[in-house]
């Protein structure tokens, strides 16, 4: 677990406005830092595929090839590279070469040495809160909690790193903690999704069609398996208590 | 007066755009309205058969677009109504041929002279939708009663919600009242409620459509037609007239209706 962690630390992924931040540490050789990343990439595929990613690099000296080397490896994760953040004027001048940002707009905490903390956890990045209805195609991608007031249709896709809301009905694709927090709920005042990740878990809706009268309810992990169970407070404040 | 451009799309092809097109061009002419009915759907033209006027077409709006002809030798008096015109797609080139700017300048051209544009577009979300929505003023969306075909009007209306066009309105075509009543066809309430936009009008299942398409005469000129009838109550509801929804007439007869009372 120590060795783990210490691994971990050297590469630090954190959501932004903008796209993916990714910031690397000083120490570890460049080999070493890109097969972490494509690690931790591989693992949440489905949460980054179509992002962008600034990458921060530090005091690091990279030529145009570790670059190209880099693009190419994001490319197959469907992640296109749109800035390289460092002090080294040798990296300055390949990034400017393959025509990438080398500043990042908002101002950033002045240490570059990266954070020890990995993904944030669901909530830190600030809730995304959406007032409308999303339709087929339409498709919404947030690090932290997403909150929707209307109805999902199907073909929509919500994916949130913390837990999914839908004050409305939800029949669209859903994946809540995608990021892999098993910890994560999906409700809704009918919950009648396509597909219902949670996690690394995947749920089908039952094939049969839903009975006309739905109520409120929440999706979450019990024992290893996703089980949507009608909103009930009384029941739920009985479990609180015992 | 400035004409208003309506464009026609669905998403699915198969639903009946280029039907509603050629019926609320001619409904619209027969209540006295200056229409032009255009066909976006470069490659695959179809309005031109519909209206049963394809062996007039000399140019099309490929020819206009590339400067090859004026606006006016284009377009193609019905033979019917005096007050509707048709300008037919070219059948040998593709969407690429016309811009969006150009079917806006094109509109522009025609807005002076007329009451209404109504644009048919392909079937799809790439280039031939982009200029069909592109000089629009107004949406209709046409959907059958089927799972995929709303599921498709619901990506429409997501599209032209980001292109920040006004609210669609919602044809829907091909509606069978009894298969709906047995539970075998989506409702219009079920559609309206995916769809969540306003309906403007409900188009029974009709072979007068079929009979009318092949020989080239829409069926909003055929007083007897129900969907003749569907489409001249959506073409007063266009000008702004509120007109009652039919009560569409269930075509089954006493028996099954009955069997299907029992099964309920």
């Amino acid at each position: 677990m120590g060795a783990e962690s210490a691994i971990r630390s050297m590469v630090s992924i954190k959501g932004r406005q903008d796209g993916l931040l990714v910031s690397l540490d000083e120490v570890q050789s460049w080999a070493a830092h890109i097969s972490e990343l494509e690690t931790q990439l591989k693992d949440r595929q489905g949460f980054f595929a179509g992002a962008r990613l600034a990458l921060e690099v530090g005091g690091r000296s990279l030529s145009l090839e570790h670059i190209q080397d880099l693009q190419a490896r994001l490319a197959q994760h469907d992640i296109r590279l749109w800035a390289v953040i460092g002090s080294s004027d040798s990296t300055r001048v390949a990034a400017r070469h393959l025509n990438l940002a080398t500043e990042i707009s908002r101002p950033r905490s002045k240490a570059t040495t990266p954070e020890t903390k990995q993904l944030p956890p669901a909530g830190e990045e600030g809730d995304k809160l959406l007032y409308r209805t999303l339709r087929s195609g339409q498709k919404i991608r947030h690090p932290g909690h997403i909150t929707i007031i209307g109805d999902v249709n199907p073909g929509a896709e919500i994916i949130a790193g913390g837990h999914v809301i839908v004050w409305g009905r939800l029949q669209g694709m859903v994946h809540a903690g995608a990021m892999g927090d098993e910890s994560a709920v999906v409700c809704a005042l009918v919950l009648s999704p396509t597909q219902l990740r949670i996690g690394g878990h995947i749920a089908r809706s039952p094939e049969e069609k839903r009975k006309r009268k739905t109520r409120p309810e929440m999706a979450s992990i019990v024992g290893g398996r996703i089980i949507a169970e009608p909103w009930d407070s009384k029941k739920r404040r009985k479990k609180q208590d015992s | 007066m400035s004409a208003t451009v309506i464009t026609i799309t669905s998403g699915k092809g198969g639903v009946g755009k280029t039907t509603a097109t050629a019926n609320l061009g001619a409904a619209l002419a027969l209540a006295g309205q200056r229409v032009v009915v255009m066909d976006a759907d470069i490659g695959l033209r179809n309005l031109d058969v519909v209206m049963g006027l394809e062996n007039r077409i000399v140019y099309d709006l490929v020819d206009v677009v590339e400067g090859r002809c004026r606006l006016r030798q284009a377009m193609i008096r019905d033979k019917r109504l005096s007050e509707l015109y048709l300008i037919p797609a070219a059948q040998t080139r593709d969407k690429t041929a016309v811009s969006p700017q150009d079917m806006i300048s094109v509109c522009e051209q025609l807005r002076p002279d007329f009451d209404y544009v109504l644009v048919d577009s392909p079937a799809g979300i790439e280039r031939g939708f982009q200029n069909a929505i592109a000089p629009a003023d107004e949406l209709l969306i046409v959907t059958t009663p089927e799972v995929s075909a709303v599921r498709d009007a619901d990506r429409i209306v997501g599209l032209l919600e980001a292109e920040e066009k006004n609210t669609p309105r919602l044809i829907i075509n091909r509606f069978k009242p009894d298969m709906a009543r047995r539970g075998d066809m989506l409702g219009t309430s079920d559609v309206i409620e995916i769809l969540a936009i306003d309906l403007l009008g409900i188009v029974p299942e009709d072979e007068v459509i079929i009979i009318s398409t092949n020989r080239g005469t829409p069926a909003a000129l055929d007083d007897k037609a129900q969907a003749g009838q569907a489409f001249r109550n959506i073409a007063q509801r266009i000008m702004g007239h509120d007109v009652p929804f039919m009560n569409l007439r269930d075509t089954s007869n006493i028996f099954d209706r009955l069997v299907s009372f029992i099964r309920q």
